[in-house]
């Protein structure tokens, strides 16, 4: 009875997703025509060459990893939400992205202050994507634990904020010490992007990605339990500490692999769970998941329209326009229902 | 003519309850020996602080007891598996439910959670016992509200709505009287006997509502001070167990109205 009512609203974004995907791939700093556009992606002939591989080789893989991360961090935000039971929880405001960056500053910028043998090593992909993995597996863990001994939700809100600066702090005496090559290439890392991925990255992502979305599908009952609180989960036979460290794991996965793979990107997060319930004024995870998880990808494809200004040369960073859109969202769910509900 | 034989619900033997860690147990009180039969309204009073709360969350398996037993449906509660406790006992907690931005019919619909699929799916049974629990507790128009909307009775009845919901034989309710003005307290409380009456469950709530409990219950559990007295509400007035429940001085139990009165 319940999804079928919903499944209305689903179907449109779904539709939506699609839409703004041929879209996100048909508008760039080269104009090239719909029909061309098609002929690329279902590998038909072309009239250049050229647009052949500027569709297959730059704009699909980017579109893709725009739909990953959107959804990814939509995903993570919702999760986080629930299990913090906070509205305000987000991979960014809990300080994933923190974690992620620290991991990759050090990987970056450390590897030229301890300098030599290691520098080669350590600035593979691999091991940023280790890195920025562990970082947020780091600050989660922190939470947790401090999410365990302190009931007020606030404390956690706060604790996400201290590593941010913590984060930051770091990063500051790390690029104080380390050349200008590496400092550069930590701060365009910190603006995000979506396009510097090849295939085989965007594989890998996927492949994160997949893993993270199947665990938070296989909780979908569960998270609706959390919404009462634990105790009442408890008494429902749910076993807490299991869902728990699930949630988790996913949420590290998500986080950790697209923040690595195209940087710190916030409010994404944060803002995604929030529009869909006002869209669909729904609490059942069932419905929450899918939605949250199209309506990432929207967004991120719209954020990413919007960056590489249509028709432009240049792109903009991708987390500046996330939060360009993401901060005001937030601003005005606030200001309009002056409280925040989840 | 004898009354027909009723089953057992919930049985503690010697059971001490309280906390306890590493390095020190504190009993709160020792040697509990309660029974409740399916169909009874039965109310745990006592002063705060005297371990109502700790007693209810032993009873309903949350916390482990010190030593003895606590009997579900006569078998003992730590060697029942979460889910199946999930269809034997069900809680109302003092705690307000996390996320007010659940509707009625969804946060009542949880109490289906033990019964439903992987996703959760609501099969056509689980839909017909929402309704049920939604219709016997009276809060059918209701239930597309969201639980932001409602005041606090309505928010204690729908938290009701729930438990009645999850079809378990015995409700064990923290204080389902709190915030709630005289008639509304009333008002649950013959609700819930009402619904001991027509489902037969065995309600057990904790609560300061002497005077409401005396009146309402087939059964009270007073706690004092380490002690634990149990009997009818007639019974316990007949033994003078009432007087003591306070400290001596402010308030006295007055016999004829059997209702308390400040002292003069």
């Amino acid at each position: 009875m319940q999804s079928q009512k919903y499944a209305l609203p689903l179907l449109l974004l779904f539709l939506g997703v699609i839409i703004l995907g041929f879209l996100n791939i048909s508008l760039g700093s080269v104009n090239i025509p719909f029909k061309d556009v098609f002929a690329s992606i279902f590998n038909l002939e072309v009239s250049k060459e050229t647009w052949r591989y500027i569709i297959v080789e730059y704009r699909l893989p980017k579109a893709i990893t725009a739909i990953i991360t959107g959804s990814g961090l939509a995903i993570s935000g919702l999760l986080m939400q629930t299990l913090f039971r906070n509205p305000l929880a987000g991979p960014y405001v809990l300080g994933l992205s923190s974690g992620a960056s620290l991991g990759v500053a050090i990987v970056i910028m450390g590897a030229s202050v301890f300098g030599g043998a290691f520098a080669g090593i350590l600035l593979s992909k691999w091991s940023l994507v280790i890195a920025s993995s562990l970082g947020s597996l780091l600050v989660l863990i922190a939470v947790m634990l401090a999410s365990l001994r302190l009931r007020d939700t606030m404390a956690i809100l706060i604790i996400g904020l201290m590593f941010a600066s913590l984060t930051a702090a770091v990063v500051s005496v790390l690029s104080y010490f380390s050349p200008a090559a590496q400092l550069q290439q930590y701060v365009f890392w910190s603006f995000g992007s979506l396009g510097d991925l090849s295939w085989n990255e965007v594989g890998i992502l996927a492949m994160f990605w997949f893993v993270g979305i199947i665990l938070a599908i296989s909780c979908i009952k569960n998270l609706n339990t959390l919404l009462l609180g634990e105790q009442y989960a408890k008494s429902l036979g749910v076993s807490i500490r299991k869902n728990r460290l699930i949630i988790i794991i996913a949420t590290s996965l998500l986080a950790g692999s697209i923040t690595a793979f195209a940087g710190p990107i916030a409010f994404v997060g944060l803002a995604v769970p929030h529009l869909i319930r006002q869209i669909i004024p729904v609490n059942n995870h069932s419905i929450l998941v899918p939605a949250v998880i199209l309506g990432g990808a929207a967004l991120m494809l719209i954020c990413d329209i919007a960056a590489q200004m249509p028709g432009q040369e240049y792109t903009l960073p991708i987390n500046a326009i996330t939060s360009l859109i993401g901060a005001p969202v937030v601003i005005w769910l606030l200001v309009r229902k002056r409280k925040f509900l989840f | 003519m004898n009354p027909p034989e009723k089953h057992s619900i919930l049985k503690t033997i010697d059971l001490d309850i309280g906390y306890s860690n590493k390095t020190a147990k504190t009993i709160i009180t020792e040697a509990i020996n309660i029974e409740v039969h399916e169909g009874e309204l039965v109310a745990v009073i006592g002063v705060n602080g005297v371990g109502k709360s700790t007693f209810l969350r032993t009873l309903s398996g949350v916390q482990d007891a010190l030593k003895g037993k606590v009997l579900v449906k006569n078998e003992q509660i730590q060697q029942i598996d979460s889910l199946e406790l999930a269809s034997l006992v069900s809680l109302v907690l003092t705690e307000q439910p996390i996320s007010k931005n659940l509707s009625v019919f969804e946060l009542v619909a949880l109490g289906r959670q033990p019964y439903t699929n992987w996703i959760g799916r609501l099969s056509k049974n689980d839909l017909r016992q929402i309704k049920k629990s939604l219709q016997n507790v009276g809060i059918e128009d209701l239930q597309n509200k969201k639980c932001y909307e409602l005041s606090d009775g309505q928010l204690q009845k729908v938290l009701i709505a729930r438990a009645i919901a999850q079809n378990t034989p015995l409700v064990i309710l923290d204080e389902p009287t709190t915030h709630l003005d005289l008639y509304h307290k009333a008002y649950v409380l013959k609700l819930l006997k009402k619904l001991t009456r027509k489902t037969n469950k065995a309600i057990v709530f904790a609560s300061h509502e002497i005077n409401l409990a005396i009146q309402l219950c087939d059964k009270i559990i007073l706690m004092q001070n380490k002690k634990v007295t149990t009997g009818s509400p007639k019974e316990l007035l007949e033994s003078g167990a009432f007087s003591t429940v306070f400290p001596e001085g402010l308030i006295v139990f007055d016999k004829a109205s059997a209702s308390f009165k400040i002292n003069p």
